[in-house]
Formats: C-alpha cells, structure tokens, sequence
C-alpha cells in the first residue's frame, strides 16, 4: 500500500526512530529539523510497500556514517544523502526509481527523506537492519549474502568516492569507514544498488511505517496521560523487563566503539534488584541480577519512565527514571548465519542469543 | 569582609548580610514592578557598614526571553560553509521569538574539524560584506558561530575582530565564550544573549546606581551571579547576560549547602507551589547532562538538575480519594486558606489543625483528615528524595523553604534531615557565597584519560585565575570524560569545573 507521508508523520518519526536505535544510530534531532523545514513548505513523500516494488526496480540504499558528535557540529545538509545517490547513478548509468534507509534506527530513518526531497523518487518502507547496529555490514542485505559493492560517497566539499569492489561486507565496512574518518568522520553514502526483488526478498519490511507508528502511539498516550512505555510495548509486541534509576554508566572507546557498562537500580516491583546493560554504541546484553534477559540481535530499548523517549548510550546519565524494554528481532536475523553477522558473538560476547519475549 | 547577596525572584526579592560565612542579618521582601524598588528595599533594610561586594542573582533576563518582551534584534554569522546550509541560524526557535530578534543572517566559508584541522579556510572578504551589511540595517548585536569553534577558536576571533573593524558599533557574541559542543545549540545559546545585551546595558546600569544611592561606598563591588553558582563580573555580565539564566535554583541549593554544613548530599526547597529536589556535589548543584530549552529554545546551558513537585504549604487538600495539590492558593495563601479566614483547605492548614505549625494570628482549622494529609505530603516527599538519589548510600537532606513543614524527620535512604534556621532565605545567602568558576569543554585526542583530565584542569584553573580567582584556592568541582564513538585514535571529550574564592576578597578577608 502507498501512502502519503506528511508533518506529522516526520514527527512521529523522530519518536519511533530513536526507539528503534536501541541507545544508538545518533538522535535523530538534527535530521527531523532539517525534515520539519522541508515539510513545513508543504513537501510531502511517498511511501511504497516493497510488495508493490517491480523485480526489476533499482532502489538506492542510504544512510550518513560518522561520528555523532560530527554531525552535531557540521549540521547534515539533504543535499548531500541526495548527492551520493547521483553519484552512484552517474557510475552506474542508471537512475534509481526508488530509495530506502540502509537503518531505520536513530538519525539513518531520515536519510531516505532527505534524498526523496532533492530526488523526488518514492521511499521504500523498509530498510536492512530494523533497528540500529553499530557496523555497516550488520545488514540483511549481507545476511542474504548479496553483493556488497559499489558504494559511493560524498563529503559537502566536493569530495566524491567510488569504492568499486571489496571482497566481502566487512572489506566495504573498512573502505568506507576509512574515507569516512579522513573526510572528518562524517560522510553521506549511497550503498550497493538492490533491484526491488533483493528488496522483497531481503529487506526489513514495513519497518518505516512501523516507527511511524511506535512515534503516534507515544504521542497519543502523552495526549491522553496514558502511559507512554506500555504504548510502546504493545504497539511492539515488546516487554517491560525492568524499572529503576541509573546508578552508573562507564564509558570508553576502543577501535573508535562507544562501549561500557550501564547499571540500573530497581524501583517500584523491582526494588533490591540491579541490571547491567551493556553497550556498544548501541545496547546490546541486559543481565537481571547476573542473570542475561536480552542480547542482540533483539532490540533493548532504554525509555525515560515517565516520557517514553528513548535514552542513547552517549546520553544515559546518573538518576534517570528508566524503563528497559524488550522486543524481538525480526526472524531474518536469526539464523546461523545471520547471528555471524548481528549475534552477541560478532560483537564480542560469548553467549548464546536471548530473545527477552519468547 | 562583608558580603550582601540579592536574589531577585518572581515573588520575594530577599537579601542576606553575611560576614565571611556567618549569615549577620536577612530579609524577605515582595518583589517590585520595576525590580530595582525591591532591591532598594533590602538594600535599606540591612546594615550598610564596609560592604565589600554585593551579589545579585536575577531572573529578569531570563523572564526577558520567555516573554518576548525588551530583546533587540541580532545579526548571525555562521562559519562553516559548505556544510551546515539546510539549518541556518534560528533554526528550531519557537516563531515568535524567531521573529523578535531576526535580522540579516549570513552563512560564510570555514570552520573546524574535530580534531583541529581547518574544515575550510575562512572567507574573510565575506565576513566584511556581511558586517557592512550589518553596519547599514543598524544591527549592533551580532552573533559569530564557527562549527567546532571550542576546539580553535581562532576563525571565530579572526571574524569578530573584522566586523569590529569593519561596524565599529557592533557588540559580537562569539559562541565558543558559551561554551559547550553541539553548533546549533550553542548558536542559540550566542543568539539568546545578544538579543538581551541592550536590556544588560540598562538592567546592570541600573544596579549600579541602586548600589550607589545606598550609599555602601566607594569599595563596595558588584558582581551577578551565573547559571552554574560562580560569580560575574559587571564587565562581563554586560557582555554576557545569558550567563545569568537559572542561577535561582542554584543559589538556594548553595545557601542551603552551606547553612546546613553539608557538601554532599540532597536539599529539598518547598514552597507555596512546588516542592524542588536538587543534589550537591562538592557543594555544587549537579548538573543536568542534556539539551535544555529556554523559551522554547534549545541550548546546552548547565543547569542544575532539579526535579519539581507539585506540591508546596499552599497545595490545596482533595478528598475522595485523598490527593495533594499540584493545585496550590500561592501567594494567596494568607487570604484564602482555612487558617487565615479563606475557604481552601491547604496542606498548611493541615499541619496548623495539628499543632505542628504555629502561626500568629491564625485559627485551627477543623480538619478531620489532617494527620492523613500530613503523611501523604511527607510520603511525596520521601519519594523525590529517592528520586534524585545516586546510590542505596544514606545521605543528609537539607529542608529549606516555606514548607519545609512538611518535611518527615524520619526517611528511608536519608541519614538526617537538617534544618537550618535562615533557610527561607538560603537563594541570597547562596548568592553572597557565590565564587569564581572556569570551565573548559574541548576534545583530547591519543594523550589518554589522566593526561588529559590534566590538561583540562589546568585550562579550567587558568580561565578562572583571570576572571580573578584566588590560584591558591581553586578546586575542582566536577570532571567528565566522556570517550567518542567512531572517531579514530583514542578521541574524548572532557569537561572540567573548577572555582576558587575571589582573590582580593579573600585576602581582605585573612
């Protein structure tokens, strides 16, 4: 189904999308305002269903890679997600006739808006992580083994790269993230190229609509004093798996990784209890009093208690109310070889998967 | 050495005398129209004797920008092109605002890169058209914002010196002086300023005669006090009058620290409305780590991290079942409520009908549920002093405020509940205590934690030697790393707090 995409649905995106970054993937501030502005000129988008997409479709795949921080400072222009995108058609030969987000978690979810507003080319209602992950190649699109390149990249200066092969997605990771940090650690990248049947088969369906609608049912608890956290779990299928105050958050880097340790004492039915929620930009195992209740690739969400906003790992902080909530990956990134890819061993845990709804 | 501190509120103007750190003499008086008539009230009714310094904390620059009222325009020079075109200056202002101060709005080539390199090189022939611009609509107060101008803060001093040369009435606000990382946030943070420096040069003019016609002599100095508890000089607060936003809350958490001789742990001010739960650390405020709008506008101000209640001695009683508040008679409460002849049960009331308060010339109001009352204010009470509590640790709660009645003496989680005689007047003692801060906020790369926690400390030290700290003295308030995602190397962003007693008040004072 199609549908229209107006301001409040870049609204209710912005709630949804951070979300859906499970403490990571950058707020998603900056990238509403610049949506807030385009859609306050009564610009409006369309949003196709992949079902409806032609096998023969040529989508392009977006997302900025950086550093938070950066973007912070240099304020993401549309201009230039939009760029990369004719960049990748001039080397490919071909237009696109459709875009979608590489992320829907985080600051990412507004990337294919962006490019829509200065290409006029519908949104695809997908994108290939249904949440966010903390490296390029944690995507379905490389679960299904596609292929990973070209991809193309553009700095604001005039600085516009083609990396034309790499063996493997994480080779694309490297190359690109690379380019990124010496561009200043911020760049807009168009991906490799998904004809609209990889997209079907491959992509995280419906996942645009879906923040949209976690955004609403925020926004309409907040209306109606209703409780903003249970709105989420229900609109997700999620649980609430914990209530408490932060205590602690340790942060370090290491291999240019936000990591550390959060810990959350419990209040209300949980009083006497402790997590520790461990992050990796993005969090990624909850322990219960040692006990693990949640890991990657399932979503972990940290809420504001009493707001439902979503809490990043960069801005978690000592007192917070929190609610820490659960939900489940979707089935695709679930399977050996998709746990190679997002499971808690490729990010350095040894533990099996949990899934915090069984 | 005696010190008067002022603090301006929305209803009480008070005043504290105080000699070193003994509290000689206060007073509570309303707050006027025109402000300076409250200040000239407390001014006449404290001793005047060898006043070396007098420090007033205000809320009228703040109450400038939440009510549109007396803000000039402003000009904006962003640097950072080609990036950043999309969200120009006063992006995100509420529009009301946006369109009392928008003027000529210019964005040029340059900036800074995370790690210092230039982003580009600055188009200084632009940085003239636009103050030639300027100069010819008449827009003195201008704000410059570099991306990354914290880290090099040349670009940024290199344009306000060429629109100094170029529009030589002009008055810049350079963003970096604001401090913290984020562009757009602090933009808004130079904007909300230099739309208040016209209002500065006449508020703080103002002040000076006040002082002058008490008659204090010639010694007496006068200083604001800022955001984050520290003193402001006159020079700089003209300059700089954003600085002054919030600093209520955070002198009554710093009178409240020290009449109750604690430096860390929580206080609690309640009063006719609401009931404000702060933390001290070191004897400062913490701070609240996140965007905070003022007027509607986002910044990265340091505010202290407060949590308000609902729930003050004017809170009225509900029944059935029974609830407190967050309805409050206010300022009326002496007219409206049961004990003094009124209609509306309050929560003062209920601590009259029992014999816990007394208050002249009141009556006890016949209430049956009084005792109930009494323990549902002190169970709200109890549950956000746990709220803003960091560990299962026991720590002292300081109860200030006109309703600090309604306080419980016995609280889970909470060692002893203090207090202090003066504490409806902690926000000017807080005030006349206030110190000299320096601050830096910048990004370390590859030297690791200690050497650059080091490094920031001795900046911080620095900057608040020349605003005129003792060197002898200064201590650090407050240290944050917070390490960077995906930036390469070893890349951290440090804070550092640090403050000290004035240097020629303090040695007047040995």
């Amino acid at each position: 189904m199609t549908r229209t995409l107006d301001a409040q649905d870049v609204d209710d995106l912005a709630v949804g999308a951070w979300v859906l970054g499970t403490g990571g993937g950058g707020s998603p501030y900056l990238n509403h305002l610049n949506m807030q502005r385009i859609a306050a000129d009564g610009m409006q988008f369309e949003l196709i269903d992949p079902q409806e997409l032609d096998d023969q479709a040529r989508v392009a795949v977006v997302s900025t890679m950086g550093a938070p921080l950066v973007m912070q400072e240099r304020l993401q222009d549309p201009r230039d997600v939009a760029r990369a995108v004719e960049v990748m058609a001039e080397h490919t030969g071909s237009t696109f006739d459709a875009v979608m987000a590489t992320e829907i978690g985080g600051s990412n979810a507004f990337q294919p808006l962006m490019a829509s507003a200065h290409l006029g080319i519908p949104i695809v209602d997908a994108d290939a992580m249904g949440r966010a992950y903390p490296e390029a190649q944690m995507t379905s699109f490389a679960i299904g083994g596609l292929q990973p390149w070209p991809l193309a990249l553009v700095d604001p200066r005039g600085v516009e790269a083609i990396v034309t092969q790499v063996p493997t997605w994480k080779w694309m990771e490297r190359a690109s993230r690379a380019l990124t940090i010496e561009t200043g650690s911020m760049a807009a990248t168009c991906k490799a190229p998904r004809s609209g049947a990889e997209v079907k088969r491959w992509g995280v369906a419906n996942s645009m609509s879906f923040a949209i609608h976690l955004g609403a049912k925020v926004r309409e608890a907040r209306v109606g004093h209703e409780d903003p956290v249970a709105a989420i779990c229900s609109a997700a299928d999620g649980q609430v798996l914990f209530t408490g105050k932060i205590v602690d958050v340790d942060r370090h880097t290491t291999g240019g990784f936000l990591r550390g340790v959060a810990k959350i004492s419990g209040l209300d039915q949980h009083t006497g209890s402790e997590v520790e929620l461990e992050f990796q930009n993005e969090w990624l195992v909850a322990r219960i009093e040692n006990q693990v209740v949640a890991t990657v690739p399932h979503l972990i969400c940290l809420l504001d208690a009493t707001s439902g906003e979503a809490i990043g790992t960069e801005t978690a902080r000592y007192g917070q109310r929190v609610a820490l909530i659960g939900i489940s990956a979707p089935p695709l990134f679930l399977s050996s070889t998709a746990l190679d890819y997002v499971g808690p061993r490729a990010m350095g845990y040894d533990l099996d998967p949990v899934d915090p709804c069984p | 050495m005696r010190r008067i501190g002022i603090d301006v509120g929305g209803t009480n103007t008070d005043g504290a005398l105080l000699d070193g750190e003994r509290v000689i003499e206060t007073i509570k008086t309303p707050t006027t129209t025109d402000v300076l008539g409250g200040i000239r009230n407390v001014l006449d009714g404290l001793s005047h004797r060898d006043i070396d310094a007098v420090v007033i904390g205000t809320t009228q620059f703040t109450n400038a920008v939440v009510q549109r009222s007396n803000l000039n325009r402003v000009g904006f020079l962003r640097i950072g092109l080609p990036a950043g075109r999309s969200l120009p200056p006063l992006s995100g202002w509420p529009s009301d605002l946006a369109e009392a101060v928008r003027s000529d709005t210019f964005l040029v080539r340059g900036g800074i890169e995370y790690d210092g390199r230039p982003f580009e090189k600055l188009d200084e022939q632009g940085v003239i058209d636009a103050a030639h611009q300027f100069a010819d609509s008449g827009i003195n107060a201008v704000v410059v914002a570099g991306s990354f101008s914290p880290i090099d803060t040349r670009q940024e001093l290199r344009a306000a010196e060429l629109i100094a040369e170029h529009h030589p009435k002009s008055q810049v606000t350079v963003s970096h002086r604001l401090g913290q990382l984020g562009l757009l946030e602090r933009e808004n943070a130079a904007g909300l300023n230099a739309c208040l420096l016209e209002l500065a040069e006449s508020v703080i003019a103002a002040f000076g005669a006040a002082i002058d016609q008490a008659g204090l002599g010639s010694q007496t100095r006068l200083f604001l006090t800022q955001n984050n508890g520290t003193l402001l000089q006159i020079d700089e607060a003209v300059k700089y009058p954003v600085l002054t936003f919030a600093s209520g809350p955070t002198n009554s958490m710093r009178g409240a620290a020290a009449l109750g001789g604690v430096d860390d742990g929580l206080v609690v001010d309640v009063g006719g409305t609401t009931a404000d739960f702060g933390a001290l650390v070191s004897g400062y405020p913490r701070q609240a780590n996140a965007a905070v709008e003022v007027g509607g506008v986002r910044t990265l101000f340091q505010l202290p991290d407060v949590l308000s209640i609902g729930l003050g001695g004017g809170s009225r009683i509900h029944t059935d079942p029974l609830r407190l508040g967050p309805d409050s008679v206010g300022q009326r409460l002496v007219t409206e409520a049961l004990a003094f002849g009124g209609a509306v049960p309050t929560l003062t009331d209920a601590a009259i009908a029992t014999g816990l308060l007394q208050v002249d010339g009141t009556s006890r109001p016949d209430l049956a549920n009084a005792d109930d009352v009494l323990e549902y204010a002190a169970k709200m009470i109890a549950d956000g002093a746990d709220r803003m509590k960091l560990s299962s640790l026991e720590v002292p709660l300081i109860a200030v405020g006109g309703g600090a009645f309604a306080v419980s003496d016995a609280m889970a989680g909470i060692k002893e509940v203090i207090r202090p005689v003066q504490g409806d007047t902690a926000n000017a003692i807080g005030a006349a205590l206030a110190e000299v801060s320096g601050v830096i906020d910048r990004v370390f790369h590859d030297i690791g934690h200690d050497a650059a926690v080091t490094e920031a400390i001795r900046l911080a030290t620095e900057d608040a030697v020349a605003s005129g700290a003792d060197p002898t003295m200064v201590e650090v308030i407050e240290v944050e790393d917070l390490p960077l995602a995906y930036l390469p190397g070893d890349a951290r962003r440090i804070r550092v707090r640090v403050a000290g007693p004035l240097e020629s008040l303090h040695s007047s004072n040995g």
